[in-house]
C-alpha cells in the first residue's frame, strides 16, 4: 500500500470519528430539543409544579437553582479573583507558589460528589447550617473556587508586561497598579470565565444533593437558612425516583431542555464577549 | 493574602473532614444500635468477625464446629424472639426484668447465641460476651459484600465497588482515547480552520452539558438501545455506563491532546516534510511520539474524570452491588453509592461512616492522578 | 546546464508581495550564500525549492520554479515527495526528532519506503560520516539525539538530509544558533560537501558567505539587487545598498 493511500484512510478514520463526536452532540442536542420543546411555556417556567411534580411548572427548581448559583459565586468570586492575582501578580517564593499552584490543580480534580461528602459533614453537621442555601453555596462555591482562580490567572497572563512596567514607571505602587492597570483590563476576560463557570455550577448535582437541594418545595425560600428545589436534582428525580416516572416524563424533557438552555445560552454569550473583546483589543 | 492559600487551605479542610468521618468507621463495630453478641460461658468460641454474623443469620453457618466450637447446631436468638421464650409478665411493663431472663436464658441453653442491646446486659451477668472484630481496612478493602444497613453486622466490603468503578471508567476510556484522540489529531493537523471553527465550540459545549442531562439522554436512548440489541432483562448496565462515560470523557481528552498536539515545534514538523514524509507519516512518526507525554496527561485526566463522575453513572449502570462478571450486568460505583445512600444513612452511624471512607478512596484515588499528570507536565516543560 | 533557477518569481503572503519577479539561476556543484537584511525574503525564496511555503494557508505564486530544467510547481508528473527527496533542507535550529540518533538519520529511508535493514545501517554510517559526525556517536546510535550538542545535533540533521542523498541541498542560516567551533565545523563541511551536491545557504554571517560560497545573491525587501560571484559582491558591488550592507554600514 503506497504512503499516500495510507495517508488517505488515515485522514478518512479520522474524519469520520470527528464527525462522529459532532453527531454524537446533535443527537443529544436533538433528543433534548424534540421532546422538550413542546413543553417550554411561560406556565412551565413560572408555575409550581403540581400532581406529584408530573404536572405544572418547575419554577421553584428554577428560583433555586439561580439562589445557588448566585450564593456560589458571591463565595468563589471575590476570593477567587484575589487567589489569582495574588498567585500571579506577586511574587512569591517559587516552591510556594508550585505548591499552591499544584493544590489548585487538585481541587480542581475533585469529583464533585466528595465536594457534597464534605459540604455535608462541615456545613452542613458540624456547622449546623442543615441543609440550606448557605450550606449549598458554600459547598457549589468551593467547587468554583479553583475555575475562578484559573480564568482570573490566565486573563493576567494575557496582559502585556509593558503595561505594568509603564505604570511603575509613573511611579505607581504595586497596588495601584494592580487597581487601576491590570484588574479593568483583565475584567472582561474574567468575566467571560465567569459566565463558564456559573454554567458549570448550575449543572452540579451531587454536591447539593446533601447540602440543599430538596425532592419537592412548593414553597419559596424565605431565608438563607430554607432548603430549595434545584434543576438538575429536580431532573434526577422524577427521571429516576418514584412511582410517576411514565407520567413525569414530559416533564424531565422540559426540564432538561431548560438545563441546557441555560448552559447553550451562557456558552454563546461568552463565545460573543471573547469575540467582541478580540476585535476591541485588535483595534487599540 | 491569605487568600492565594485559599485553595490549599480547601483541600486541607476536605482532608480534614473526609478522613476524620471516614477514619472513625475503623475504630467502630460491625454491630448496629449498640447490639452484642452472647453466648453461654462454656462455648469455647469467643471471636466472630462480621463475615461470620452475617452467615449465621442468613443460615448459611447452623453448627459450632464451623466457628471453631464443639459439634452443636446453633440455637440463635434475637430480642424478636423474647415472646416465644417469656411472656409479657415475666418481661415486666417496663422490660424491668428484661435483663436477668436473658440472662437466665443463655445459662440453661449452651449452644445459643443471643444478640441483644447492651442495656439489657444484666447486672450479674454469668455468660460470655463475644468479642466482635471491629471494621478494619483490610476487610473493608477487600471484601466483597455490601450490606451497609444488613441487621445485626452491617457488611462492608468494597470491592464490588471498586471493581465496578475500574470497569465502567476503562471502557469508557477505551472508547473515548481513540475517538478523541483521532478528532484531536483531526482538528489540530489536518482540518481546515473553517471546520475546526466549527468542532471548537461543539467541544466545548460537550464539556459544558450537566452531567445529569447525559444521565438522562442514557437513560431513555442508551439503556433502551442495550435492552434491545443484547436482549437483556435490563438495560442498565455496566455498558451504558462506559457509553455515557465514555462521551462526557471526550471534550477532555480532546482539548488536553489537542492543546499536546499543537505544541509540537513547528520546525520539527518542516523536518520531516523536507524529507519526503508526508503529513500522515509526519503525524505518527513525528508529532505523536513528541506529544506523547500530553497525550497520556489526556487520558488519565480522562480517566479521573470518568472515576469520579457521579449522576450520569447512579442513572444508568443500575447500581447492583455484586461482584461485576460483564459488561452487560448491573453494576455500582464508589460516586454512585456514596450519592445513592447517604441521603438515608443517619449522620455519625456506621452505614455514613462508611460512605465517607468510600469517599476517602475516591479522594486518594483522584489526587494521585492529578499528580501524576502535573509530574508529567512539568517534566515536559523541563524537556522544552 | 542550470541546475537550479527561478524566472520572472513573484510570491505573496496573502496581500503581501514577498518576492518580487525573481530571475536567477544556479549551477551544479557550486555553493551559493542569499544575504539580506531580516526579512527580505531570504527564507521565502529558498523555501521554494522544496515547495515548504505550500504549507502556509494564503500563499500565492506566479513564474517559474525549475530544478533539472523541469517546473517543480506546475507538472503533473512531480510528486512533491519525489521533489523533497532530491531536494534537502537543513533548518536554522537543529531540529531532530524525539527519536535515537539512529532513526533520525534512517527517517528519511523509512518514510519513502527503503526499509531493508542492512541498507538503512549502511546509509546511516555514510551520511554520518559524510556529516563528519560518525566518530562522536558511532557507540551511541541508540540514544536520544536530544542527548547530543547543539553542534552535534545540527550535523546530524545534515546527515540526516544526505541520507537520502538529495542533490541539493538547502540551508537556511544553519550555523546561526551555534557556537564559533561547531560553526566552523559546518562551514568545512560544506565546503566537502559542495562535490556532490547543488548548496544554497541562507547567512547573516558576511565572512561565512566570503568563505564558503562561490555566488552570492543580495536581497532587500523581496527584490534580488544583485546577484554575482561571492568575490565581486563582497569587493566591488555595483549596487550601493548591497555595498553598505557587506560592509556593515547599513541603516
Ligand atoms: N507565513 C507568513 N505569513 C505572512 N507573511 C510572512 C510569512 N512568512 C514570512 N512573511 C513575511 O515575508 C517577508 C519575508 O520573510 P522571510 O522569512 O523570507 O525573511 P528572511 O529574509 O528569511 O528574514 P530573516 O533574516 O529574519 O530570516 C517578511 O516581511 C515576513 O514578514
Ligand atoms: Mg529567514
Amino acid at each position: 500500500m503506497s504512503k499516500n493511500l495510507k495517508e488517505k484512510i488515515a485522514f478518512w478514520i479520522f474524519r469520520i470519528l470527528s464527525l462522529g463526536v459532532l453527531l454524537i452532540l446533535f443527537w443529544i442536542l436533538e433528543f433534548i430539543f424534540v421532546r422538550g420543546w413542546h413543553m417550554l411555556s411561560w406556565d412551565f417556567l413560572t408555575k409550581m409544579p403540581e400532581d406529584g411534580m408530573t404536572k405544572g411548572g418547575i419554577y421553584p427548581a428554577i428560583i433555586g437553582t439561580l439562589y445557588l448559583v448566585a450564593g456560589s459565586m458571591i463565595v468563589a468570586f471575590p476570593l477567587g479573583v484575589m487567589a489569582g492575582i495574588y498567585i500571579h501578580e506577586y511574587t512569591l517564593d517559587s516552591f510556594f507558589k508550585r505548591f499552591i499552584k499544584l493544590m489548585t490543580n487538585n481541587l480542581a480534580g475533585i469529583p464533585s460528589i466528595v465536594f457534597g461528602l464534605f459540604g455535608m459533614a462541615l456545613f452542613v453537621n458540624t456547622m449546623k447550617f442543615g441543609d440550606s442555601i448557605i450550606a449549598g453555596s458554600l459547598t457549589l462555591g468551593l467547587l468554583a473556587l479553583p475555575v475562578v482562580i484559573r480564568v482570573t490567572e490566565e486573563a493576567l497572563i494575557a496582559i502585556d508586561d509593558s503595561f505594568r512596567h509603564g505604570s511603575y514607571a509613573l511611579g505607581a505602587t504595586k497596588l495601584q497598579t494592580v487597581r487601576k492597570v491590570i484588574l479593568p483590563m483583565a475584567m472582561p476576560n474574567i468575566i467571560t470565565g465567569l459566565i463558564l463557570s456559573i454554567g458549570r455550577v448550575s449543572g452540579e448535582t451531587a454536591p447539593i444533593l446533601f447540602t440543599v437541594a430538596a425532592y419537592f418545595l412548593p414553597k419559596l425560600p424565605t431565608s438563607l437558612f430554607d432548603q430549595v428545589m434545584a434543576l438538575p436534582y429536580h431532573l434526577y428525580v422524577i427521571s429516576t425516583s418514584g412511582t410517576k416516572v411514565a407520567e413525569s416524563r414530559d416533564m424531565a424533557y422540559g426540564t432538561a431542555l431548560v438545563l441546557v438552555l441555560f448552559v447553550l445560552i451562557l456558552n454563546l454569550l461568552a463565545n460573543a464577549l471573547r469575540k467582541y473583546l478580540g476585535n476591541k483589543v485588535k483595534m487599540n | 493574602m491569605i487568600s492565594s492559600g485559599i485553595s490549599s487551605l480547601a483541600v486541607l479542610l476536605i482532608v480534614i473532614f473526609l478522613f476524620r468521618e471516614g477514619f472513625s468507621l475503623f475504630s467502630t463495630s460491625p454491630l448496629e444500635n449498640k447490639n452484642i453478641i452472647v453466648v453461654n460461658k462454656t462455648n469455647p468460641v469467643s471471636k466472630l468477625n462480621a463475615g461470620q454474623i452475617k452467615a449465621i443469620f442468613d443460615q448459611e453457618i447452623t453448627n459450632w464446629k464451623d466457628l471453631g466450637g464443639n459439634n452443636d447446631s446453633i440455637i440463635l436468638f434475637t430480642i424478636n424472639d423474647i415472646s416465644n421464650y417469656f411472656s409479657d409478665e415475666e418481661v415486666g411493663a417496663e422490660f424491668e426484668f428484661l435483663p436477668d431472663k436473658l440472662n437466665a436464658l443463655v445459662d440453661s441453653n449452651p449452644t445459643m447465641l443471643a444478640v441483644y442491646q447492651d442495656k439489657y446486659l444484666a447486672k450479674k451477668f454469668s455468660g460470655k460476651i463475644v468479642n466482635v472484630a471491629k471494621n478494619n481496612i483490610p476487610d473493608f478493602i477487600m471484601g466483597k459484600q455490601w450490606f451497609p444497613t444488613a441487621e445485626p453486622a452491617v457488611q462492608l466490603g468494597v470491592a464490588p465497588l471498586i471493581l465496578g468503578t475500574l470497569l465502567v471508567s476503562f471502557f469508557a476510556i477505551l472508547f473515548a482515547l481513540p475517538v478523541g484522540l483521532a478528532t484531536a489529531i483531526y482538528m489540530a493537523e489536518v482540518a481546515d480552520e473553517r471546520l475546526r471553527k466549527i468542532l471548537k465550540p461543539v467541544i466545548e459545549l460537550l464539556a459544558g452539558i450537566p452531567s445529569v442531562v447525559y444521565g438522562f439522554f442514557g437513560l431513555i436512548v442508551i439503556v433502551p438501545m442495550i435492552h434491545d440489541v443484547f436482549n437483556l432483562p435490563v438495560g442498565e448496565t455496566a455498558l451504558a455506563g462506559s457509553i455515557v462515560l465514555g462521551i462526557m470523557a471526550l471534550p477532555t481528552i480532546i482539548t488536553v491532546s489537542e492543546d499536546a498536539i499543537r505544541n509540537t515545534p513547528r520546525s520539527m514538523k518542516e523536518a520531516s516534510l523536507a524529507l519526503g514524509a508526508n503529513k500522515w507519516q509526519t503525524i505518527y512518526r513525528v508529532v505523536i511520539p513528541y506529544s506523547m507525554s500530553g497525550i497520556s496527561a489526556a487520558a488519565i485526566l480522562g480517566i479521573g474524570r470518568a472515576l469520579g463522575e457521579t449522576m450520569a453513572v447512579l442513572m444508568v449502570t443500575g447500581n447492583a452491588a455484586v461482584m461485576p462478571k460483564s459488561l452487560l450486568q448491573p453494576v455500582r460505583t464508589i460516586p454512585a453509592t456514596i450519592a445513592a445512600e447517604l441521603g438515608e444513612a443517619p449522620a455519625g452511624g456506621v452505614h455514613y461512616q462508611a460512605l465517607f471512607a468510600l469517599g476517602c478512596i475516591l479522594f486518594l484515588i483522584t489526587m494521585a492522578i492529578n499528580i501524576w499528570v502535573q509530574a508529567i507536565s512539568t517534566r515536559r516543560k523541563m524537556n522544552k | 546546464m542550470n541546475k537550479i533557477e527561478t524566472k520572472n518569481l513573484n510570491l505573496y503572503y496573502g496581500t503581501f508581495h514577498a518576492l518580487k519577479g525573481i530571475t536567477m539561476s544556479v549551477k551544479a556543484n557550486t555553493v551559493t550564500a542569499l544575504i539580506g537584511p531580516s526579512g527580505c525574503g531570504k527564507s521565502t525564496y529558498l523555501r521554494l525549492f522544496n515547495r515548504m511555503n505550500d504549507l502556509i494557508p494564503g500563499v500565492k505564486i506566479e513564474g517559474d520554479v525549475l530544478l533539472d530544467e523541469k517546473d517543480i510547481y506546475n507538472n503533473k508528473g512531480m510528486r512533491i515527495d519525489e521533489l523533497r527527496k532530491k531536494v534537502g533542507m537543513v533548518f536554522q535550529k537543529p531540529n531532530p526528532f524525539p527519536k535515537s540518533i539512529f532513526e533520525n538519520v534512517a527517517y528519511g529511508l523509512r518514510v519513502n519506503g527503503m526499509n531493508h535493514a542492512s541498507f538503512v545501517e549502511e546509509r546511516v554510517e555514510t551520511s554520518l560520516k559524510q556529516a563528519a559526525l560518525w566518530d562522536e556517536v558511532k557507540d551511541k546510535l541508540k540514544k536520544s539525539a536530544f542527548a547530543l550538542s547543539g553542534g552535534q545535533q545540527q550535523r546530524l540533521c545534515i546527515a540526516r538530509a544526505l541520507a537520502i542523498e538529495p542533490s541539493v541541498l538547502l540551508m537556511d542560516e544553519p550555523a546561526s544558533a551555534l557556537d564559533p567551533i561547531s560553526t566552523a565545523k559546518i562551514e568545512d563541511l560544506i565546503y566537502e560537501l559542495k562535490n556532490k551536491y547543488t548548496i544554497i545557504i541562507v547567512t547573516h554571517n558576511m565572512q561565512q558567505a566570503g568563505r564558503v560560497s562561490d555566488k552570492t545573491a543580495f536581497f532587500y525587501l523581496g527584490d534580488l539587487i544583485e546577484y554575482n560571484d561571492t568575490n565581486i559582491i563582497f569587493t566591488n558591488p555595483t549596487d550601493p545598498n548591497t555595498q553598505s550592507y557587506v560592509t556593515g554600514r547599513f541603516g
